[in-house]
């Protein structure tokens, strides 16, 4: 039992994972002996070789194409997107091929994969590194796109995600890699995929919110405590498919709802989460629904960074 | 000032287009007769079968169909090189590699025909279904090497592009992975002269496609693709040669593109009708046919038995894709995910009732 980071978390899943299942392999773009650019790889080449920790080349499409046929064939790949800003190159086969695989051979070939990216705002990082673009994917039927929120839930889920017989994009928010610490138990118990967490429970207002932004979000509770408003907190932690049946009956005991996210608003998550909301739980609620969310701006260099990214 | 490396790129014909044996080296196959007659009438059923496709698409009985007239070479040549084992990752038009791994007829028309599950083929399970996105198939092809060569297998991957899409990133980003992981992989470019309506000289200046698989750091020839013996031969060799653990070919193969890009093209817009005249002289079937007889191991009496088997064959294969239920409604959700997330089986419950009531 160790306190560790979210970051240290990820690294953790990994190592169990490449020892307890010689299928799984971790690639990606400076993942060997550097142990990737923030860490998340950290010593797994030096503890499992360079044949199941391995550096590519540079060529993100190729990354995506090579992980979706060793996946295809068995192995249980697990790819890093250094940033989420360089994973546009990638879209092509995540959304042609991984997402796809299954249903088109009708099951005959599947993509048990896994793409982990950093992603979001918040570390004065150069330009394209730090957007929140997960809209995109949770757009894509067939693919699930999780984002974890703290240390223990990085471990179980990205453990759930590396034993999932279906392609997940793991996004993993940078700005909160170290941010707190949290005891997690290295025992391989895996968190469940497709749910919310209840992080906090409340009365008279439902926040709602995943990744970084559940930080300033229970914050936020603990003010409203203050103020005399209980709030309960939910971290979505599975955003595609989104488990709407944890939210819709959370609202139902609270009446209202603010969800919080840091992308941008336009066509995003918290756009498919509100129209839920106003669809099947409009008798449930005495407010509108609010959403907090990033501007629809390119997102700024970090000079302007704080006037957007909600921190 | 000093060479630091050079290059040349070897072309390979054995068999002529008259069909006589041509250069010194006699491949293993131009000599095993036996060998020679079960590929020509695989060769012969592709195209027997191709145009029954085109036929069906013209009176409505297929969607689009991507042909493989002139094809026949390249494609036979490559799925008759293979073993069962070793994966392969088409593009949409390699019917004849894949009638050589198992692939059934009716599959190919199911298909083409809106349904999903042609691509649930009777080839071998491991074999990627067609890839429309152009050149993404070719790093599928590679990272299924690099999982055999993790795990110690001796297979190999075969993946094929055409001329239009050797211009693409994910092709030359294949040729690197192959070269920076020494995969037992072999990329086949089929160069049939035409991206739908742009030709080869307008994808690239270069001498040679074979040469960008240099470029690589890749062994790359070029054969005659109308040339069976061509194909099938340094196929065979690069197959053997990434077996060794020597790592990944590519071979340029020349052909023709005989027909329209699909069916739903009509390439008389753009292509000189002499061209096409032209290029029949090369085309693979009526050399290899040539070669047999000169050898006195085909006659009139089997070719005219040949074709009656194979129309009987395609009848068969059409009545089997069109006997085909239409597939349930259900299946749009039922393979989306191993487990149905919660909101999809709701659809899926709507999407049912919904059919149900007509």
């Amino acid at each position: 039992m160790a306190n560790i980071t979210l970051v240290e978390a990820v690294s953790l899943a990994l190592a169990y994972e490449l020892e307890n299942d010689k299928d799984v392999v971790v690639l990606g773009e400076d993942v060997g002996i550097n142990g990737g650019v923030f860490r998340a790889t950290a010593g797994l080449a030096q503890k499992f070789g360079e044949d199941r920790v391995i550096d590519t080349p540079l060529a993100e499409a190729m990354i995506a194409g090579l992980t979706i046929g060793m996946a295809t064939q068995g192995m249980r790949p697990v790819a890093e997107a250094q940033f989420m800003g360089f994973i546009y190159p990638m879209i092509e086969q995540i959304v042609c091929h991984a997402a796809r695989f299954r249903n088109r051979t009708r099951g005959r070939l599947t993509c048990p994969l896994v793409i982990r990216a950093p992603f979001g705002g918040g570390i004065h990082a150069p330009e394209h590194h730090s957007e929140s673009v997960e809209a995109i994917f949770a757009h894509i039927p067939g693919i699930r796109v999780v984002i974890p929120s703290s240390p223990s839930r990085a471990y179980g889920l990205l453990l759930a995600a590396i034993r999932d017989p279906d392609p997940v994009l793991f996004l993993e928010p940078k700005r909160i890699y170290r941010v707190n610490k949290e005891e997690v138990i290295d025992d391989g118990e895996e968190l469940p995929l497709d749910m919310c967490f209840e992080l906090r429970e409340g009365t008279d207002i439902t926040l709602v919110s995943w990744g970084s932004m559940v930080k300033e979000t229970l914050e936020a509770a603990d003010k409203l405590a203050q103020q005399g408003i209980s709030a309960e907190v939910i971290d979505v932690a599975t955003v595609s498919p989104i488990d709407m049946d944890t939210i819709l009956e959370s609202v139902k005991k609270t009446g209202r709802c603010v969800i919080i996210q840091e992308a941008a608003k336009h066509c995003s998550v918290i756009s498919e989460i509100a129209a839920n909301l106003a669809e099947d739980g409009l008798y449930s609620l005495m407010a509108p629904v609010k959403r907090v969310t990033g501007y629809d701006v390119i997102m700024p260099l970090f000079k302007l960074e704080k006037n957007t990214c909600l921190q | 000032m000093a060479t630091v490396a050079s290059f040349n790129v070897e072309y390979i014909q054995y068999l002529s287009p008259t069909g006589e044996l041509v250069g010194d080296k006699i491949p293993a196959i131009a000599k095993d007769y036996e060998q020679i007659k079960s590929l020509y009438e695989i060769m012969v059923m592709t195209r027997v079968f191709d145009a029954k496709a085109i036929s069906l698409q013209r009176t409505g009985k297929l969607g689009t169909y991507a042909s493989s007239l002139g094809h026949e070479a390249v494609h036979v040549g490559i799925g008759s090189a293979m073993k069962y084992e070793d994966v392969f990752a088409p593009m949409y038009r390699e019917y004849g590699v894949q009638f050589c791994r198992g692939v059934k007829m009716s599959e190919v028309l199911l298909y083409w025909g809106g349904d999903e599950r042609g691509s649930n083929f009777s080839g071998p399970p491991h074999d990627f279904p067609w890839c429309v996105p152009i050149a993404t198939q070719n790093t599928h092809a590679a990272g299924a090497a690099l999982s055999f060569k993790l795990r110690k297998e001796p297979r190999c991957a075969v993946t094929v592009i055409g001329d239009g899409g050797s211009s693409k990133g994910d092709f030359l980003e294949a040729i690197n992975a192959a070269s920076a992981f020494t995969l037992p992989l072999v990329m086949v470019i089929v160069n049939n002269g035409w991206a739908i309506s742009v030709p080869r000289k307008k994808q690239s200046s270069g001498q040679t496609l074979a040469q960008k698989g240099i470029a690589g750091g890749l062994p790359s020839i070029q054969v005659d693709g109308n040339d069976l013996f061509a194909v099938h031969n340094e196929v065979k060799v690069a197959l053997q040669r990434a077996r060794d653990g020597k790592g990944a070919t590519v071979i340029e193969a020349i052909t023709y593109r005989l027909s329209d890009h699909t069916t739903a093209d009509d390439a008389s817009r753009y292509r000189p009708d002499e061209e096409v005249e032209n290029a029949k002289k090369f085309e693979p079937i009526l050399r290899l046919r040539q070669y047999l007889m000169n050898n006195n191991q085909w006659s009139v009496q089997q070719e005219n038995k040949l074709m009656e088997d194979c129309a009987r064959k395609v009848e068969a294969a059409v009545k089997e894709y069109q006997n085909a239920p239409k597939p349930p409604v259900t299946d749009m959700f039922d393979y989306m995910f191993a487990k149905l997330p919660h909101d999809l089986a709701a659809q899926r419950k709507f999407a049912k009732e919904l059919d149900n009531n007509g």
